[in-house]
């Protein structure tokens, strides 16, 4: 007898320890990496991304189909020279410091992200050459040239608007306390431990807003992760692939997927120092044969369970700029060998760099095996990502299997990657046919338009492989039964509005 | 005694000077590009060369080093280049975590340690020495992470008793900063006691068939007063000096138990910066770490001079 009331006890007590403050209306989120600076201008990785949708508001947003929505505007229109983009802005919206946004914010925001030092932004807006204010509630963004996907750069962090009050007293620091216009407003950050927000009351759009607190727990074991959720230490959080079975028999928690906006690829060098002349980065034959000898569904299947979709362009093929005239080429080990042949190496050795990421690596494997059959005699070289940056960006490479986290209009997952000169153009890639259709879709802003562009780049990168495009990833949450509303959106972040527990 | 510990305190500035030159010359070994590992997927090259310049990486290594130098002596550690933040700061954040981390871990492994090796040595050559080495054994074979998922799995997943990782201060309650931590502690702490075990008994064994110990039991001494009393208090001494060299080991961070449990102490601290190429914080993580190393190592030679007056030299 005594001893069941000790065990009662222990577990009573156990149960507080867990409780605790954590209570009905805080949402304890669990991130794979602990966020850089939380400063939307100097930011860089998607996990800052998930804490600053809580906390920053953007000109635009995306909705679920990845269609363009407005948030902290109402409407805009392109200038009949397609030179100019006038935007309304909502009114009634104030910043966490109780100061209101208006025009001169959107003009201090914007400009901030193309100007400050070391501003990761610039790339993203480049096109902008000014921003003009007409009243309190219009801004007009002035362009140097057309350029289509603008709107969709300010759905991300180049449209985040902040409080230039804030920003101004806090200078190069203002990421350690992020002021912006968001739903969420910033408590503290623990750094590796934890970022707390807590509900803003004077959100414009507070009706959508049930949480009282939200708890960002960096946590990079993906084990871990999960026994968080199903000890309820976290109750939202990306999992892993081969994490599925475990959270579809537990009957307290549920799952959620999206395709994502990225892609995975074989980033060839063709054209960047010694080592792109090889027969790999000379003859584009021996990338066809390579590409030929890969079976992207099983390499789905036995990687990711079948989790991730084969794709073979830099958008899938669910999106709408997908080029379906090109779909994912079959298997084919005899046009392979056949191609092998023709450019006189039938056994071309390789090198494959891949980080050292046991998905990653598996993935390196399985297309190793694979070539092999053709004739292909790959070798992995597995390397941590840090060091295999700057392998990538030396050109101390031949192929290196590579993601791309994506972005929502297709120009961002194409034209910084293969354009001639480009910064992450890695393997030197070089087609002026390809930049000049790729400078045209920008120009234009009807999707036939743009498709038409398109198409031609598609015949040139899928015939030049400079990428071997493989898969698209998902992304996978696995959540709390007591979480209601949640809602996975294609750019992997998490927006709160909406989310209640129960 | 003031000689001895002049001597001692004299040899500290070289070490730490030897020591940060040496860290600060492996760590350029390492291949990778700090800009680089920052800029991540966007690669701007003016966003580069901005990083390069503004934290001196464009200057040849001796005159970074000096640069360091002159930041330390002022107190100024430096900033991490990935989260802006002072390294300073940092360290005095998660400072607190891993000592109190250690202190508990050294307080389970003396805990466990003590009495197995006080009971096998008077046991010697029995099935309780025996059992006690075994379990000594099996301590210090267990992959730390492993131990560490399988107590997660049990006490959070399957009995709900732990969080599964984390921390929470003592400041804000107590009686949960001791379930974040009593985990991590017992997986530090058992491989640590698997060594205390087989120090004080062979310890044990060497004074209990000293002569003194035959002369209290002749006295009629019980044996508990002998063991407790007679033995025991010469046979700490190399477990003293053990336990603050492990002391000192755990304070330069528990990096694989530390990862698994989430504990953002030093260790976590340590391996994010080495990925991410944040020199200023290995060097200062490191820079603290000696010292404490040397401070501590400091403390068991002079309580061992205290007690041996021979060593005083």
């Amino acid at each position: 007898m005594t001893k069941w009331r000790t065990l009662i006890a222990a577990s009573l007590f156990g149960s507080t320890l867990i409780g605790g403050p954590a209570a009905t209306h805080t949402l304890r989120i669990g991130l794979a990496e602990d966020p850089n600076v939380l400063d939307p201008t100097l930011s860089r990785t998607f996990v800052s991304g998930v804490v600053r949708t809580a906390l920053c508001d953007k000109l635009f947003d995306i909705g679920l189909e990845l269609e363009i929505v407005p948030q902290l505007a109402t409407k805009w229109e392109w200038t009949d020279d397609k030179k100019g983009l006038v935007i309304s802005l909502r009114p009634g919206v104030k910043f966490h410091d109780g100061k209101p946004f208006d025009a001169a914010a959107v003009k201090y925001s914007i400009e901030r992200h193309m100007t400050m030092p070391g501003s990761t932004r610039k790339s993203d807006i480049s096109a902008i050459s000014g921003v003009e204010i007409i009243d309190d509630h219009t801004a007009k963004l002035v362009l140097s040239a057309p350029f289509a996907p603008l709107l969709a750069q300010l759905t991300g962090p180049a449209g985040t608007i902040i409080s230039p009050k804030a920003a101004q007293a806090a200078g190069e620091n203002f990421g350690s306390h992020p002021v912006c216009a968001g739903p969420f407003k910033f408590v503290e950050r623990i750094a590796q431990d934890r970022i707390v927000v807590e509900r803003c009351a004077d959100y414009w759009d507070k009706d959508k807003i049930k949480l009282d607190r939200i708890v960002y727990l960096p946590i990079p074991d993906s084990t871990v992760r999960l026994a968080n959720l199903q000890s309820g230490g976290l109750d939202l959080t990306q999992i892993a692939a081969t994490d599925i079975d475990t959270v579809r028999n537990d009957p307290h928690l549920r799952l959620a997927a999206v395709n994502g906006i990225g892609y995975s690829g074989i980033t060839m060098n063709v054209a960047n120092g010694e080592r792109s002349k090889s027969p790999l980065g000379r003859d584009a034959r021996v990338r066809q044969a390579l590409e030929l000898s890969i079976d992207r569904e099983a390499l789905n299947q036995v990687v990711f369970n079948g989790e991730n979709q084969p794709g073979n362009q830099w958008v899938s093929p669910g999106n709408p700029y997908y080029i379906k005239e090109r779909p994912i080429p079959a298997r084919d080990l005899a046009k392979a060998k056949a191609l092998l042949a023709a450019a006189s190496v039938p056994n071309p050795v390789m090198t494959m760099t891949a980080t050292n990421n046991p998905v990653v690596i598996q993935t390196a494997q399985v297309i190793q095996a694979m070539a092999k059959e053709s004739g292909f005699d790959i070798r992995i070289q597995a390397t941590e990502f840090a060091s295999a940056l700057q392998l990538a960006a030396r050109g101390d490479f031949e192929a290196f299997l590579l993601g791309w986290t994506g972005r929502i209009d297709p120009d961002g997952n194409i034209y910084n990657l293969v354009t001639c000169n480009s910064p992450f153009n890695d393997g030197h890639y070089c087609s002026t046919e390809v930049d000049r259709e790729l400078n045209a879709a920008r120009a234009v802003d009807a999707r036939t338009e743009r498709l038409a562009h398109y198409r031609i780049v598609a015949q040139h990168i899928l015939q030049d492989l400079p990428i071997i495009y493989l898969y698209h990833q998902k992304w996978l949450y696995a959540f709390s039964a007591r979480l209601s509303g949640f809602a996975p959106y294609p750019d992997g972040l998490i927006r709160p509005q909406r989310l209640g527990l129960d | 005694m003031t000689t001895f510990l002049l001597r001692r305190l004299a040899l500290v500035l070289p070490t730490l000077f030897f020591v940060s030159v040496l860290v600060f010359g492996l760590q350029q070994l390492l291949p990778g590009d700090a800009a680089l590992a920052l800029a991540g997927e966007e690669r701007d090259p003016a966003v580069i060369t901005f990083l390069r310049q503004k934290y001196h990486l464009d200057q040849p290594l001796p005159v970074r080093y000096v640069l360091w130098v002159e930041g330390v002596l002022k107190g100024d550690l430096g900033e991490s280049i990935r989260i802006k933040r002072p390294v300073r700061d940092l360290v005095l954040e998660k400072l607190p975590v891993t000592a109190e981390l250690a202190a508990l871990a050294i307080v389970i492994a003396l805990s466990i340690g003590l009495p197995m090796g006080i009971l096998a040595a008077v046991k010697n050559d029995t099935a309780v020495d025996y059992a006690a080495t075994m379990t000594a054994l099996w301590g210090r074979s267990i992959p730390n992470f492993w131990l560490g998922i399988l107590l997660i799995m049990l006490f959070s997943v399957q009995l709900g008793l732990l969080p599964a990782s984390g921390f929470v201060s003592p400041a804000e309650s107590l009686s949960r900063n001791l379930a974040t931590l009593i985990m991590p502690a017992f997986v530090l702490g058992n491989a640590i006691a698997a060594v205390m075990m087989r120090h004080t008994r062979s310890a044990m064994l060497e004074v209990l068939s000293a002569d003194y110990v035959r002369t209290a039991r002749a006295k009629g001494l019980s044996e508990r007063q002998v063991v407790l009393r007679h033995a025991l208090r010469n046979a700490l001494l190399p477990v003293i000096t053990l336990g603050a060299l492990e002391f000192g080991e755990l304070l330069s961070g528990a990096v694989l138990t530390e990862q698994v449990f989430t504990i953002p102490g030093f260790g976590k601290l340590i391996v994010d910066a080495v990925f991410n190429r944040d020199y200023a914080v290995v060097q200062g993580v490191v820079l603290c770490t000696a010292l404490a190393f040397i401070l501590l190592n400091l403390f068991a030679d002079v309580a061992y001079a205290l007690v041996n007056p021979r060593l005083r030299g």
